[in-house]
């Protein structure tokens, strides 16, 4: 292929596949007006999504704090800012870290298992026995993990930013001997409710992304485990682009 | 004359620019058990999910009981696949549930009361040969006891249509013929009407009142067991005695390729 032809196929292919997000997002959206909407199955999917992934998402979120109050000490130390550490960790993790980091941590670990569950379900026919058994598969299969994703990333936001500020108390508190209550003080002192507001909507919207984005390569997977295997990794490496680049939008879009 | 229970008028079905089904015309009468032979990758399965809704044909009908199944609304089809059982080639069973919710899967769905559906479930179990399994989850069954656990679970709810997607394929001679005799018994005992399509000409004319013959598309010939080795059409020669040479070319490259998906 030469360059136009090649540039014209990953095109194609770009514009094929964020239809066929959309083709699902929208098909999913029809359903939830009418029942059955399988609250157990909702229950499951939100203790999967939102519950075990606590653990990866604490850890990255405290390490995040921790840093963030390390780097800002050392630069802010040059012009005798130190007060300010408070601020910057909690409204880089409020606004930005906070959401774009658990999203990325749960692309890696929800979207990935939702692309191999469906996957692992189309390739042994049991999406099409669903079917044959009067069970719609959208209903039962991709509707309780939209919803699951979309309520629990949020949820998972928040402890993420309590915790990411909490790693940075503990640095500069701990280690570097800040006052505790101007450390305190700081990083409520400047936080808007718009700066909530910003991070709640994108942890929504990277929710949606990733359980829509997961949910379809699993849904339309071809070609035994290999093409599970194939579905998995795009599913990860397909939400995290889109959520790195939608973050940018977004944070224009409502800077602006 | 009756009715036939399903009809196929005309079913064309392709992927891209490979024609898998074409113009395919068959009738199935009530009560009656269908085979449709054919090489593998011929479109014996593509045939069943046109009539299940899991594949949209390009064009054609299908009328079962006079009812033109392609004009249901999504809704509408799910109602009507309660009267419809299906077991899939490798039974598909769903590896979270244990056997006994697999089994009563679709009356679950519908509503019905956990005790009577599990009672059911045993029922219905106990007939396919295999009592006392209830509990167990799928990955703990061979081969064979998943096939009569998906034979169980496509029989639960009473249909009135079942399909067989390769009964016999993939297990032992012994099994396979325990699985003929389930086809034929319920056949037998509840006038079901049957289609079933496999290349194990052995369990066609063990479990088919008609045997008919997928080729280039079309229904190529339709004859009865006991024809099966004395019919001279040269096609269908050529399938039972399972000669390399002959009209039937071999199909090269007409297997799905999903290659060209595979990068992201
Ligand atoms: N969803 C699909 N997309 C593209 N090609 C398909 C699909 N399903 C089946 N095919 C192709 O249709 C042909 C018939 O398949 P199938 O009906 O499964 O054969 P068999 O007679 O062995 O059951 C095969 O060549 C297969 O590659
Ligand atoms: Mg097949």
């Amino acid at each position: 292929m030469n360059l136009l032809q090649r540039i014209g196929y990953y095109t194609e292919r770009m514009l094929l596949r964020t239809g066929q997000y959309a083709a699902m997002f929208g098909k999913v959206v029809r359903r939830m007006a009418s029942p059955p909407w399988y609250p157990r199955l909702i229950l499951q999917q939100a203790e999967e999504v939102g519950v075990q992934s606590l653990p990866v998402v604490l850890l990255t979120a405290l390490f995040t704090g921790m840093v963030l109050a390390l780097q800002s000490y050392i630069v802010f130390h040059r012009f005798a800012a130190e007060s300010m550490i408070g601020a910057v960790v909690s409204l880089s993790m409020v606004r930005e870290l906070g959401p774009v980091l658990v999203a990325l941590m749960v692309a890696g670990r929800v979207g990935s298992s939702f692309a191999a569950e469906l996957g692992t379900m189309r390739v042994s026919e049991q999406i099409d026995a669903l079917w044959t058994l009067s069970t719609d598969p959208l209903r039962y299969l991709v509707m309780p993990r939209l919803i699951a994703a979309t309520l629990m990333l949020p949820l998972l936001v928040i402890v993420a930013d309590f915790l990411g500020v909490m790693g940075g108390y503990a640095i500069s508190v701990g280690m570097l001997d800040q006052n505790p209550a101007v450390y305190i003080e700081k990083s409520t002192q400047f936080m808007e409710l718009d700066d909530m507001y910003s991070g709640i909507i994108k942890a929504v919207f990277f929710g949606l992304l990733i359980s829509v984005i997961g949910c379809t390569e699993g849904f339309h997977c071809r070609g035994g485990a290999e093409g599970v295997g194939r579905a998995t990794t795009s599913a990860v490496v397909i939400a995290c682009m889109s959520i790195l680049v939608s973050d940018y939008f977004l944070t224009a879009w409502m800077f602006g | 004359m009756s009715r036939p229970r399903i009809s196929i008028r005309n079913l064309s079905k392709r992927f891209g620019d490979h024609v898998v089904l074409q113009d395919l015309n068959l009738d199935i009468m009530p009560g009656e058990s269908m085979v449709v032979i054919g090489q593998s990758g011929i479109g014996k399965s593509v045939l069943i999910k046109c009539i299940l809704g899991l594949l949209k044909p390009d064009a054609g009908e299908i009328f079962v009981d006079g009812e033109d199944w392609l004009k249901f609304s999504e809704d509408e089809q799910l109602v009507h696949m309660h009267r419809i059982g299906m077991l899939f080639q490798g039974s598909a069973l769903f590896d979270s549930l244990p056997v006994w919710k697999n089994v009563a899967f679709a009356l679950l769905q519908r509503g019905a009361d956990e005790r009577e559906a599990r009672a059911r479930a045993g029922e219905v179990l106990a007939w396919v040969g295999m009592p006392g399994v209830e509990e167990k989850m799928p990955v703990e069954l061979s081969g064979g006891m998943m096939k009569r656990v998906g034979f169980a679970r496509a029989i639960c709810h009473k249909p009135d249509i079942i399909f067989f997607d390769e009964p016999t394929t993939g297990i032992d001679p012994i099994m396979a013929d325990v699985i003929n005799r389930l086809i034929r018994r319920l056949h037998r005992e509840f006038k079901t009407t049957l289609l079933s399509i496999t290349h194990d000409l052995t369990s066609a004319a063990k479990i088919g009142d008609t045997i008919a013959m997928l080729y280039q598309g079309r229904i190529h010939r339709q004859i009865t067991p006991e024809q099966l080795h004395s019919d001279q059409d040269p096609v269908l020669r050529q399938f039972v005695e399972g000669h390399a040479e002959g009209p039937i070319q071999l199909q090269e490259g007409g297997e799905m390729s999903s290659k060209e998906d595979a990068q992201i």
